[in-house]
């Protein structure tokens, strides 16, 4: 471990907790654009942090220690995730520590506790809320895996900087798999951030929330830090994508002088990943909860048809 | 050193006969009081922390033999003590020690006359599990696995005055006979006709490639019984809620490895070679294995019963394992066949100690609260906090959740699938990734059950009086459920040395071993194949989380603070919140019943819209039953009725038939 790595270690892991609100005032500036409304402030979901940081925490009567304990344990995984996704250069000691299949159990432990946290208390909503989270997760988490494998086997890893690397750094080569794989991981980052046409952020209709029954029992400093870890997921989902996808420009271990351009690199296509995002949530609508399962085991046999084709194509 | 290692087998069989001497000690004196019975199942724990420490000194060392002065004239029994039977010693050990100091505690103030019986039962089981264990001849193996059988028989009939726990009882005897047949007649193969029955000439015996797959079917068939693969599973959900809770944590955790033990050194050690068709053949039985076992786990509301699907479900993750590494042995890969191994081996150990701890939980509950019934449940974890951090500690484990041990051998399993483009077969490269989707389903709806189970039983508010009442679990169970919890997190935490311990497994069967393709080098993280290619750290993985979960903590009340007050739930601001609002077992895994109805053979009246008193009544049912079970039993009944016919009751018929016989015989038989 080297002390440069060390410290761009650092730099991202601060840099992902305290960029990851800005890119949701983002995409939710760009949503109130695309549907003709006057956009809040891009510093919104700070303001709203502060403010639940500030509020005095009200607690049901009846929970017990997992509900406490629960949205730390949800901020410390989402923050972790920050650390090992590659955002501006590949050289991150953390990222050792967990590979891909690590990440998506990341993932897991987040979705049980805040689902464990839902059902603590007992009341309809946050069973219900759990309830959806858990069948999605159940079919989303599988695609995801299955999407990490069609790179795991096109670069002979599954440790996500040399993923990175090989992709970004060896001559041009089209996968037919990864265009399965891309579409595949669109559909699952829909499902797993709770966004239109899976679930919508914006409305706290019980037919049809998800994430807003989940965490409907929160107050205050629980609650800030439930959606900063929100804000932090997006933010590592997009990063994933990115760095899979369209992994030019991210700087290689050791390559100093790329740094800048790398950092540009990364706040453009982030940039373009939130504008998209709103896009994709504009144009469509809202599912049926029982439509959801449908849509996400579509991105599962995507991404099986992908990894399928790595064999045709023997690659 | 031979005399060294000797020693070994010779501490393996003083605690065999000294977990012997405490059943019949325990039969000769019928035990009134709890501290006797106490006493004893805490000698008997004594004796697998033991058991288990000599395994461990075992597995590095050379294999030992000892023949003993028992059995028939001149055909004695042979014992051995090699790598793999010390690495099962050692999950019979670990496993049985925790269980064991359970029962101390949960045994002692239940029963009364019958105690000293059970007490026999059980330590007799785990004597006979050992001796499986370490036998070195089919004739010492057969009647330790029946042994087994039926001092297992014996502990799940325990309560033999209910009619279910007796139908049970018979179900899972007739299938662990079916499989013992099996078992018989693979070694009736293996032997080739030399009339010597020891292991030793087994493994010198010429079999021809075809008489080879006759025997490997047959040990898969015998084995995969006991294991409970699908469809031979049906015995595991009834036998398992039947029996006292220990004894079900036995019977799920430790006795469903000795049939992986006897597949491992049937396959690996007997047989003279490997064909990849077998591992093609145990690839697909585990798949659907594993994908049933969740999606019927999913449908039950029995906890004890749920979590004997999920065992199923576990065998089946242990066989895609051992699948991958006989493909891969069978297509000239050994190097690669070693992470398929380690995989299934790892994942024995994992599920044999979170499986006991789930079941020990489960007893507690139903000793506590007297509840089975998730239907019933609902927030134990504030009248039995013990209990339900253990079991949550279990349950995330079993989820296959970082950085607990059920990670670990999922997160190899999947290595090793992925290790597939190494194989020339078109058709086998891309049939291996389909195994690793439907682990990766398999792990996620586990997730999404066990989020279930822990939510229904132990969160939100009780749904009846008894889960009010509840009461914590004794200090004994605590010590035992602890200690597994321990091993959970020792396993999740240090897979690198667990690793460096099975070396010796791996090299002893595969003349390959971890440390000779380069894995688990350094302490910290886990390398299987190479740094680049993948590595996993538990310790940093738990380091950062529990950093950032404290300083958030600290932070949080550095630059705000901390106040809090307690307030009724809110609920979106809806009055009048009761227990029965909130979801049931059925009502949370209603829509995998719904995405998956083709599996299931669901029954479900629903009510007439203007009935008074509606009852909705959904049941769902094994497909098996239907499709093979029932088609066999009536065919038996014809076949009997046809015999039937025959019997006539007079003496004269009888001899006439025996008349005909002999005349049919002197034609055909010369």
């Amino acid at each position: 471990m080297t002390l440069g790595g060390f410290l761009n270690q650092l730099f991202q892991l601060l840099l992902v907790a305290l960029a990851a609100p800005l890119l949701m005032g983002w995409v939710n500036a760009c949503r109130a654009w695309l549907q003709n409304r006057s956009a809040p402030s891009l510093l919104q979901p700070y303001r709203v942090l502060r403010k639940l940081l500030h509020k005095d925490a009200a607690l049901a009567e009846n929970a017990s220690w997992l509900f406490r304990f629960a949205p730390y344990v949800i901020f410390g995984c989402m923050w972790l995730v920050a650390g090992i996704v590659p955002v501006v250069a590949t050289e991150l000691p953390f990222a050792t520590a967990a590979d891909v299949i690590a990440l998506v159990g990341v993932f897991a432990v987040a979705r049980v506790f805040i689902s464990l946290a839902a059902m603590d208390i007992g009341t309809a909503f946050g069973t219900l809320g759990a309830r959806r989270e858990m069948l999605i997760g159940a079919l989303a988490e599988p695609a995801l895996l299955i999407i990490f494998f069609n790179f795991a086997l096109i670069s002979q890893s599954t440790s996500l900087t040399t993923i990175v690397e090989t992709l970004a750094h060896r001559e041009f080569a089209l996968y037919p798999s990864l265009a399965f794989a891309a579409v595949a991981f669109v559909m699952v980052l829909l499902a797993e951030n709770a966004r239109v046409p899976v679930d919508n952020p914006a409305t706290h209709l019980e037919l049809t929330m998800v994430h807003e029954a989940l965490v409907l029992e929160y107050s205050a400093r629980h609650l800030a830090l439930i959606e900063w870890a929100s804000a932090i997921k997006l933010f590592a989902y997009c990063a994933i994508g990115i760095a899979c996808f369209v992994p030019w420009g991210i700087a290689q271990a050791g390559d100093w002088d790329a740094l800048p351009l790398a950092v540009a690199a990364a706040v453009a296509k982030l940039i373009a990943a939130g504008a998209g995002l709103a896009v994709l949530e504009t144009v469509s609508a809202k599912m049926r909860i029982f439509r959801v399962p449908e849509f996400v085991a579509t991105a599962f046999m995507l991404a099986m048809l992908g990894l399928l084709l790595n064999y045709v194509f023997e690659v | 050193m031979p005399a060294a290692s000797a020693t070994h087998l010779d501490f393996v069989i003083g605690i065999v006969l000294f977990w012997l001497a405490i059943g019949a000690f325990a039969l000769l004196r019928p035990i009134q009081s709890a501290s006797a019975t106490r006493f004893l199942y805490a000698s008997g724990a004594i004796g697998g922390v033991a058991l288990a420490v000599v395994a461990l000194a075992a597995i590095g060392a050379p294999p030992a033999s000892l023949v003993l002065p028992l059995g028939l004239p001149d055909l004695p029994f042979h014992t051995r003590l090699d790598a793999l039977s010390a690495f099962f010693l050692l999950v019979l050990g670990a496993t049985g020690a925790g269980i064991s100091c359970y029962a101390a505690g949960y045994f002692a103030e239940s029963h009364g006359g019958e105690g000293g019986l059970t007490c026999l039962q059980y330590h007799w089981f785990l004597a006979s599990m050992a001796l499986v264990l370490i036998a070195d001849d089919a004739y010492l193996f057969m009647v330790a696995w029946e042994a087994m059988a039926l001092s297992s028989y014996f502990l799940v009939t325990t309560e033999h005055h209910d009619p279910g726990i007796r139908k049970a009882g018979f179900i899972y005897l007739l299938i662990a006979h079916i499989g013992a047949i099996a078992i018989l007649l693979c070694f009736g193969v293996l032997h080739g006709g030399q009339g010597d029955y020891t292991f030793q000439a087994m493994r010198q015996a010429e079999l021809t490639s075809g008489w080879a797959t006759i025997a490997f079917l047959l040990a898969l068939l015998g084995f995969g019984a006991k294991a409970g693969i699908v469809p031979l599973h049906v015995w595991l959900p009834e036998a398992h809620p039947a029996a006292p809770s220990p004894v079900s944590a036995l019977l799920s955790g430790v006795m469903l490895k000795t049939a992986i033990y006897g597949l491992f050194r049937v396959t690996y050690d007997l047989l003279p070679s490997i064909h990849w068709e077998w591992g093609l053949l145990v690839l697909v039985i585990a798949v659907v294995t594993t994908l049933f076992g969740v999606l019927f786990a999913l449908m039950q509301h029995d906890l004890k019963r749920l979590l004997a699907y999920h065992s199923v479900e576990n065998i089946g993750i242990i066989l895609i394992g051992f699948g991958l590494s006989l493909i891969y042995i069978g297509t000239g890969h050994p190097t690669l066949a070693v992470l398929g191994l380690i995989a299934a081996l790892y994942h024995t150990l994992n599920h044999a100690v979170f499986k006991a701890l789930l079941f020990l939980g489960a007893g507690s509950v139903l000793k506590g609260a007297g509840l089975r019934d998730l239907g019933r449940m609902g927030g134990l974890i504030r009248v039995m906090p013990f209990t339900a951090f253990f079991f949550l500690v279990g349950a995330l484990a079993i989820s296959a959740l970082p950085p607990l041990n059920g990670f670990v051998s999922e997160w190899l399993t999947f290595q090793a699938a992925l290790l597939s483009p190494a194989l020339e077969h078109g058709v086998l490269r891309s049939i291996i990734p389909l195994a690793a989707a439907a682990l990766a389903l398999a792990g996620a709806l586990t997730a999404m059950c066990f989020v279930k189970v822990f939510g229904v039983a132990f969160l939100g508010m009780p749904r009846s009086d008894e889960a009010i009442r509840a009461r914590e679990a004794g200090e004994w169970e605590q010590l035992g459920m602890g200690w597994l919890a321990a091993v959970c997190v020792v396993l999740g935490l240090a897979p690198v040395w667990m690793i460096g311990v099975m070396d010796p497994v791996a090299l002893s069967l595969l003349d390959y071993s971890p440390a000779y393709i380069g894995m688990a080098q350094d302490w910290l993280w886990l390398t299987p194949v190479a740094p680049e290619r993948a590595s996993y750290s538990p310790v940093i993985f738990l380091a950062v989380i529990a950093a950032v979960v404290l300083a958030a903590f600290g932070l949080v009340r550095l630059l705000y603070h901390g106040r809090l007050r307690r307030t009724p739930a809110w609920d979106c601001g809806f009055p009048g919140l009761n227990a029965r609002m909130q979801d049931t077992a059925e009502g949370f895994a209603q829509p995998i019943q719904q995405i998956f109805a083709p599996v299931y053979e669901i029954e479900a009246h629903h009510p007439d819209p203007f009935d008074r008193m509606p009852r909705y009544v959904c049941e769902v049912r094994d497909r098996f039953w239907g499709l093979i079970y029932f088609p066999i039993a009536r065919a038996a009944t014809f076949c009997s009725r046809m015999i039937g016919r025959i019997q006539v009751g007079r003496v004269a018929v009888y001899l006439m038939y025996s008349f005909a016989t002999i005349i049919f015989l002197m034609a055909f038989v010369r």
